[in-house]
């Protein structure tokens, strides 16, 4: 039953080997030399800007942008199966398809008309 | 709700029809074979996809600095190996041994997995394109391909999205500022993109009937997908571009205002990873754009009716990685060709544009092909869906499109109306005043420099 799924877990196995090998030994091959400046961030030789830590990195824009993807990665996750399987369920299945696309589409013309969708 | 209840109602009919046990048995048939490989078959086509994905990697360096190098008057790469073949392979072996700095803020654990998350999925990605039909690997005969899945496009999107943790891991955890931008940036724009990536393959399931990627190129027999789906294949081919973060879509590492990126604070090996993902990524999505749309690995028109051995053996792995390069060639180009665009512009593309198209068409074909399916003529069929769709969809679309650049234009003359009334709040110069000529230059090249010097004495005295 998962036999088909082995080769992806050997692939799997030889790429993490490689990356976690050659991310290990990288600080092995490398030379070092101490240098305060270094270590610290980048920022163009600008005095760098102090960070805020913790969750409120991130904009809040990207969290909305992250939450309307998951909306339509739910649409599309239900079109797949009605795509393949779209001979045997016929003209009902199309009725059906359609009513969920323009229902999802509702939803989508919201978004749109509150800004949800705009970037400035 | 009710689209939550469609969905579930389509769940319950599946089992009960006679005709979609049978599409599922072929499926399942399909990638039977997969199942029962001898160990060491998997082995050396695990070694071997590994080896392929990385050779592609180093041609597609080279390859892209060439051509680009070409499009911009310059040589390129032209002194390691012959005809700077190798320069990737030099430049790799160089990272290795350079230092590794890691910023003191970083989040160490989190940096250091950042790479291999990234990394390894897109290796994993490669495990179910087909790169030819049946062949003898020491007297066993065996498809071309490492595995095949029910679902197996699904594992390469999968792969793509998991990819996205590397990014914005790698950024959050360099605990730096433009590391932070650009992985948001990137994360935002794949997952937004990823959405117009996923609309645009439906069509190709509803004429496939499968998902697993050797049954979508055997159904491409005699057809490429591209011909009957143009739209979608133009979206996809759009929408990947996105995906990688190519040109001109690399806002995730516009160089101009973020400096690398999400790894600018990677260095040594840990930064070969992020570019070897990256471009590993792009062997994908070609591939994948390959298997899909372009036929996968069979011969293009014409060479099949001279040559009828062209497809089978090992030949089809020259027509699958000629289809490969040549759309790696299209990303180089595009590189080559397009200006940057700005990150608005960039997600009003992919949410405003490439989504309502992509629903719309995948609304009419999934309609012309439903009625064909049940006798209607082919004319028939096409034409009312496509009115139906030009009638309900288009024409208000274009309404409401005219009517917001009318209002735009409204709102854009009453700012500047606005603009106009508003007193500066610093000195301007009047429009209308003319500059004097420089005095001191003229008389200068007119009279000897000491004389110059009495004349601007003399006012004062």
């Amino acid at each position: 039953m998962l036999a088909p799924y082995l080769p992806i877990v050997l692939l799997f196995g030889l790429a993490f080997a490689f990356a976690f090998f050659s991310v290990a030994i990288a600080p092995f091959t490398g030379p070092r030399r101490y240098n305060k400046a270094k270590l610290e961030f980048y920022e163009c030789g600008i005095e760098p800007t102090p960070q805020p830590q913790g969750p409120n990195r991130f904009p809040i824009k990207y969290f909305l942008t992250a939450m309307l993807f998951i909306v339509f990665d739910i649409e599309i996750i239900f079109l797949y199966p009605y795509a393949v399987a779209n001979k045997a369920l016929g003209l009902f299945g199309l009725v059906e398809i359609v009513i969920f696309i323009v229902t999802v589409f509702v939803a989508y013309a919201y978004v749109w008309r509150r800004g949800g969708l705009d970037w400035d | 709700m009710s689209a939550v209840l469609a969905a579930s109602h389509a769940a319950d009919v599946l089992p009960a029809s006679s005709q979609n046990a049978h599409v599922l048995l072929a499926s399942s048939q399909n990638v039977a074979g997969f199942g029962n490989q001898p160990l060491w078959i998997v082995l050396i086509k695990v070694l071997g996809v590994f080896v392929f994905l990385v050779v592609m990697t180093l041609f597609a360096i080279v390859f892209e600095r060439k051509v680009v190098g070409r499009m911009q008057n310059r040589i390129g790469p032209n002194r390691v190996g012959p005809w700077g073949t190798l320069q990737s392979l030099a430049d790799g072996m160089k990272l290795a041994f350079k230092e590794e700095v890691i910023p003191l803020l970083a989040d160490k654990p989190v940096y250091f997995l950042a790479p291999i998350l990234s990394a390894v999925p897109a290796f994993l990605a490669f495990s179910v394109i087909p790169f030819g039909p049946e062949v003898s690997i020491f007297g066993h005969r065996t498809p071309l391909q490492l595995t095949d899945l029910p679902v197996g496009v699904l594992v390469v999107f999968a792969c793509s999205s998991l990819g996205v943790y590397g990014v914005v891991l790698s950024g959050w955890a360099s605990g730096s500022t433009y590391p932070l931008l650009g992985s948001l940036r990137a994360a935002a724009q794949m997952i937004s993109y990823e959405v117009a990536m996923g609309l645009s393959m439906v069509a190709v399931f509803l004429f496939s009937g499968t998902m697993s990627t050797s049954g979508i190129v055997a159904a491409q027999q005699h057809t490429w997908y591209v011909i009957p789906l143009f739209v979608s294949f133009a979206i996809y081919a759009i929408s990947v571009v996105g995906e990688t973060n190519r040109a001109p879509f690399d806002l995730a590492e516009a160089e101009s205002e973020l400096v690398g990126g999400f790894h600018t604070e990677y260095s040594s090996f840990k930064f070969a990873m992020f570019f070897l993902a990256e471009y590993i990524n792009m062997v994908t999505v070609s591939a994948l754009a390959t298997t899909l749309f372009l036929g996968g690995w069979h011969a293009p028109w014409g060479v099949h009716a001279i040559w009828s051995g062209a497809n089978s053996g090992w030949f089809p792995v020259i027509w699958f990685v000629v289809k490969i390069v040549a759309i790696i060639f299209v990303f180089v180009w595009l590189r080559g060709t397009l200006p940057r665009l700005r990150y608005d512009q960039f997600m009003h593309l992919g949410w405003k544009v490439l989504i309502p198209i992509n629903l719309v068409w995948i609304l009419a074909v999934t309609t012309i092909h439903v009625l064909r399916d049940r006798g209607w003529p082919a004319w028939k069929a096409t034409a009312i869906p496509l009115a139906l769709v030009l009638l309900l969809v288009v024409v208000p679309a274009l309404m409401m499109l005219e009517g917001a650049a009318a209002r735009r234009a409204a709102d854009r003359d009453d700012e500047d109306e606005a603009d106009a009334r508003l007193t500066p709040t610093f000195p301007t110069p009047p429009m209308d005043l003319v500059v004097p000529s420089p005095k001191r230059l003229t008389t200068a090249s007119v009279h000897p420099p000491t004389s110059a010097i009495a004349e601007g004495e003399d006012p004062d005295g």
